[in-house]
């Protein structure tokens, strides 16, 4: 099959990114290998685990499963967004001090979707969070840890 | 190859006459074309920027649910949650919170998965849905749309514009729930929608209850309760007709025999949240979380 390419321009984390694409490729590949942004990350590449969340016009996005020229026009938020003034966000601060980096992996994604909760309900209860995190696998922590810094950040 | 963002209805209705399809959170269409299950069409058309179908709107007739509004906004819209809150429970259900930002309900009931969550309680609250063509437009009852798995009654160059749902009586309600392994990332193993509308006395007036993933398609079911107490006979009643009338598949998440036997309790649930709510009890949306239905934490 042949892939048309497409001319897009990315907003990723404020700043524009003229791009010529295939329009099959997904915003996790372009973000990672054309944006040279590797915070993000490719856990299942299927939808199902959410180390791939990015915020698109801050709203929470699966980027594996996602097509990149669908973001054109679009605000796209990645982990390295979080930091402003070389200053770790609130939330990244917390998962670290309250011991909910284990391996990693899933944390990129996990602050993405637990940004994207406290801005939509700042002061959500645990069983919240559980739910506004539903769509992240951790392997390692076990998620309490986790669940306690986004509780921090409240 | 070709890759269109349309800005109105009849930008995207004139690339799909060109032979496009419409893209609407990709949910279903890009994850399935990962999956390998289809490979992504060669035209493609995002529809996700039309403002027309981004819109809810509420007349004295009723309301007409534009089919790019996504799930995220369903489940919370005052209107749907006061008045329809079946299809509040069921778009509450869908993924996790990223699945409901991106997936919309005219890709899920246009998809015609028989799994699909938001099919059952537009079928008790027969919804009417509008397609959209070069060529003109026409309503159908949702009824008439699923016609097999994945496969509908709408030819590949209609686009579905909206959803409409009449003004509901008075002392009626509607509620869906589902059984489920896990909270989120999960489809139904078996799921029910039930509408119940209640005379002054509190017998039944009238009742509509429709099966998810126990068919080739999400189907009504038909059960004779009219002019009953909506009391534990009606509901055992409930429970029977949605375990026979099921036509249910064995596959790796349930076998044909559980299928049977649970989507007769789902059913039953669904009646009496929609009966209780019917009769003025605050039921919150989603009624699985609020009364503990499928799995726990
Ligand atoms: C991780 C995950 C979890 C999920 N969980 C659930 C769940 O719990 N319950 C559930 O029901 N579904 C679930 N889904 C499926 C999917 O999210 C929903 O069906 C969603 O509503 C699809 O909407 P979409 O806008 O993303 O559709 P798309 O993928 O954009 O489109 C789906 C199909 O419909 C067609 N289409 C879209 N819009 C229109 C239109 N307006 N007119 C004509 N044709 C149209 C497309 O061409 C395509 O064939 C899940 C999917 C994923 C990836
Ligand atoms: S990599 Fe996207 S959900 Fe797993
Ligand atoms: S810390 Fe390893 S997957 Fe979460």
């Amino acid at each position: 099959m042949s892939d048309s390419v497409v001319a897009v321009n990315l907003r990723v984390n404020g700043t524009e990114y003229p791009l010529a694409i295939a329009m099959s490729r997904n915003l996790l590949g372009v973000l990672r290998n054309e944006v040279g942004l590797t915070g993000t990350k490719e856990g299942c590449d299927d939808c199902e685990c959410g180390a791939c969340m990015v915020l698109l016009d801050g709203q929470p996005v699966n980027s594996c499963s996602y097509l990149a020229v669908q973001a054109q026009g679009r605000q796209v938020t990645t982990v390295e967004g979080l930091v402003v003034d070389d200053k770790l966000h609130d939330l990244q601060r917390n998962i670290l001090e309250a011991g909910g980096v284990q391996c990693g992996f899933c944390t990129p994604g996990m602050l993405m979707s637990a940004c994207a909760l406290l801005e939509r309900n700042p002061t959500p209860t645990r069983e919240e969070i559980q739910l506004g995190i539903s769509g992240n696998l951790c392997r390692c922590t076990g998620y309490a840890r986790i669940i306690d810094a986004i509780e921090r950040s409240i | 190859m070709s890759f269109l963002i349309a800005r109105s209805i009849d930008d995207a209705v004139a690339a799909m006459a060109q032979g496009a399809r419409p893209v609407a959170g990709g949910s279903d269409l890009v994850v399935g074309a990962r999956h390998g299950v289809d490979s992504l069409p060669d035209d493609l058309v995002a529809i996700d920027r039309i403002r027309e179908l981004a819109q809810i709107e509420v007349n004295t007739d009723g309301c007409a649910i534009g089919a790019g509004v996504t799930h995220a906004r369903l489940m919370v819209d005052e209107t749907i949650v006061r008045r329809y809150p079946g299809l509040a429970d069921a778009a509450a259900l869908v993924g996790s919170p990223a699945t409901r930002n991106v997936g919309t309900v005219g890709g899920n009931i246009m998809n015609g998965s028989p799994a699909m969550d938001t099919g059952a309680p537009l079928l008790v609250l027969e919804a009417t849905v509008e397609l959209r063509s070069e060529v003109g437009t026409r309503t159908l009852p949702i009824a008439g749309l699923w016609t097999g798995p994945r496969h509908t009654a709408a030819s590949a160059t209609e686009l579905c514009t909206s959803i409409f749902l009449s003004t509901p009586r008075d002392r009626s309600s509607s509620a869906y729930v589902r059984l489920e392994y896990r909270r989120a990332m999960e489809i139904a193993v078996v799921g029910a929608a039930a509408s119940v509308q209640l005379n002054d006395d509190g017998t039944i007036a009238a009742t509509k209850i429709a099966l998810t993933a126990v068919a080739p398609t999400v189907v009504a079911i038909s059960v004779d309760l009219i002019g009953r107490p909506a009391d534990e006979q009606a509901l055992a009643m409930v429970a029977a007709a949605a375990s026979d009338q099921a036509t249910p598949i064995s596959d790796l998440r349930a076998s044909d025999h559980y299928r049977r036997h649970t989507i007769g309790v789902m059913a039953k649930r669904a009646f009496d949240a929609a009966a209780r709510r019917a009769q003025g009890e605050h039921i919150a949306v989603p009624v699985n979380r609020t009364l503990g239905i499928g799995a726990s934490s």
